[in-house]
């Protein structure tokens, strides 16, 4: 236990010893602005509410997420640090999971600087807060989701390039599985059971599910287990590629 | 303390280490020589628990590294090939992580990082990025790190590579202090080091261990081969099966 909280303090503070953390949030914050009051018509829709601000947070998180787990393995296998961090009496799981909470934290700190749009939403009507306490647990858990398909893909190259570009598209084939045009492509000719399956590994449908304001038991599983599917398959990258 | 059994690695069709087996016990220190591409490395990542060996065992104070690695983890200082630290950190951070990690807290931390601090004299270098530091800086907070704990055990692999002649003597020095208490296993290329701190050596090459030696009659005693004080090099190459006449 102690090794993945010393490995989760200096993953959570290196974040912060570089400029990595303010580039992050600032990008992030002005993403989320531009997409809200721009693309998404916050004012236009005159209603009190944040959907227009988490509807396009999958689409954001498709870039962003990467761009943070992209160095979470591939820097350390490339400095050869790993061999260091591997010495340590620390198992690997709990290497695995450190670094992925401290990932999962800062992106839930840039996640929690955008409550000046709570704010707002608050001061110019009288939104149910209880749906907007729901829309950041869905998003936190889905930045969860796409972290650790990211940390995976990290750990399998050494190039960070790689990683980034490989994540972007795991995760966008992960968001888009429930969108109409791939649904529509497979229920031409595919059975309605295959149809269902492909839908129901999408990000969109369970995140959509839960900004609603249901926060519904299965959609909090399905990104749970997906988390730690993704981490189970870290760590097995790792044992694989350390061999070889 | 440290008993290695017919240790072998295979890398897909390629052998690097092949059958190596050798003890080191209390105040030895055990030169690991060889080539480059000879298999020291890999062996040494194997006793470190870094890469799981294809068959043959590691024991490290009597715990097997495939049985119990945190527990050998832990009774094992490892300084990797190249020394890898983290450039964004500071020695401090950096030494503070590794105590951390290794489970020590309060007073024994305290005086585990004050104490290598002295070791390695990296004083006055704590709170600058270590992305800064001179090469020789960077090799002695690595080794700082490797002998935090104070492990019984001690793997440096090539510790004084990219040194300058002061440093080398430095951290020689420093080896040959910790000697007394603990197994210590050192790679190298630079045979002037064996003399230096080695209380016995291995030869390997291809993966598999050539030949043995130790000081004796005022020299070095290698396999069938007696080196006078500071030819060990002619010896070395003999048995490597390099040209042996040109340092004759």
């Amino acid at each position: 236990m102690s090794g993945t909280s010393a490995v989760f303090k200096r993953e959570f503070q290196g974040y912060f010893s570089t400029p990595v953390a303010y580039v992050f949030i600032c990008i992030f914050l002005f993403c989320t602005g531009i997409f809200t009051f721009y693309v998404g018509n916050f004012f236009v829709r005159g209603q009190a509410d944040l959907k227009a601000f988490f509807s396009f947070h999958p689409w954001l998180y498709l870039f962003l997420i990467p761009a943070i787990s992209m160095r979470l393995w591939a820097e350390e296998r490339k400095s050869g640090t790993i061999e260091l961090l591997m010495s340590l009496p620390v198992s690997l799981a709990g290497v695995v999971l450190g670094k992925f909470l401290a990932a999962w934290i800062f992106a839930g700190v840039a996640l929690a600087c955008t409550f000046p749009m709570w704010i707002t939403v608050a001061y110019l009507g009288d939104p149910d807060h209880g749906i907007i306490i729901a829309g950041y647990v869905g998003s936190f858990l889905m930045a969860g989701g796409y972290l650790a398909i990211g940390s995976c893909i990290s750990a399998v190259t050494k190039n960070q390039v790689i990683a980034f570009v490989l994540s972007v598209v795991v995760c966008f084939l992960f968001t888009v599985s429930g969108a109409p045009m791939v649904l529509d492509f497979f229920s031409a000719w595919a059975p309605q059971v295959l149809v269902e399956a492909i839908a129901s590994f999408s990000f969109l449908r369970h995140f959509n599910a839960i900004v609603e304001g249901v926060i519904d038991l299965r959609d909090v599983v399905f990104f749970a287990s997906l988390i730690a599917l993704w981490l189970f398959a870290n760590a097995i990258v790792i044992e694989m590629k350390k061999a070889g | 303390m440290l008993e290695i059994r017919n240790l072998v690695k295979r890398f897909g069709p390629f052998t690097a280490v092949d059958d190596v087996s050798f003890k080191v016990g209390k105040g030895e220190v055990l030169g690991f020589l060889g080539p480059n591409g000879a298999g020291k490395s890999t062996t040494m990542k194997m006793i470190a628990g870094f890469i799981a060996p294809t068959s043959g065992s590691v024991q490290v104070l009597g715990d097997d590294v495939a049985e119990a690695p945190l527990k050998t983890k832990a009774a094992i200082g490892y300084l990797p090939e190249g020394a890898p630290t983290y450039p964004d950190m500071t020695p401090l951070s950096f030494l503070n992580f590794v105590a951390d990690a290794r489970g020590l807290s309060g007073a024994e931390r305290k005086r585990g990082i004050d104490a290598v601090v002295e070791h390695v004299n990296i004083g006055h270098v704590l709170n600058q990025s270590i992305d800064t530091l001179s090469k020789g800086y960077k090799r002695r907070v690595g080794l700082a790190q490797a002998i935090l704990h104070d492990p019984p055990v001690l793997i440096l692999d090539e510790p004084t590579d990219g040194l300058d002649p002061n440093q080398k003597h430095e951290v020689r020095e420093l080896i040959r202090r910790m000697a007394a208490g603990k197994a210590i296993v050192i790679s190298t290329h630079i045979l002037e080091e064996v003399e230096a701190i080695c209380t016995r050596a291995i030869i390997i090459a291809q993966g598999k261990i050539l030949a043995e030696g130790q000081p004796a009659d005022g020299g070095w005693r290698i396999g069938d081969h007696f080196a006078e004080p500071g030819r060990l090099d002619a010896v070395f190459r003999t048995i490597t099966g390099g040209p042996a006449k040109e340092a004759a």
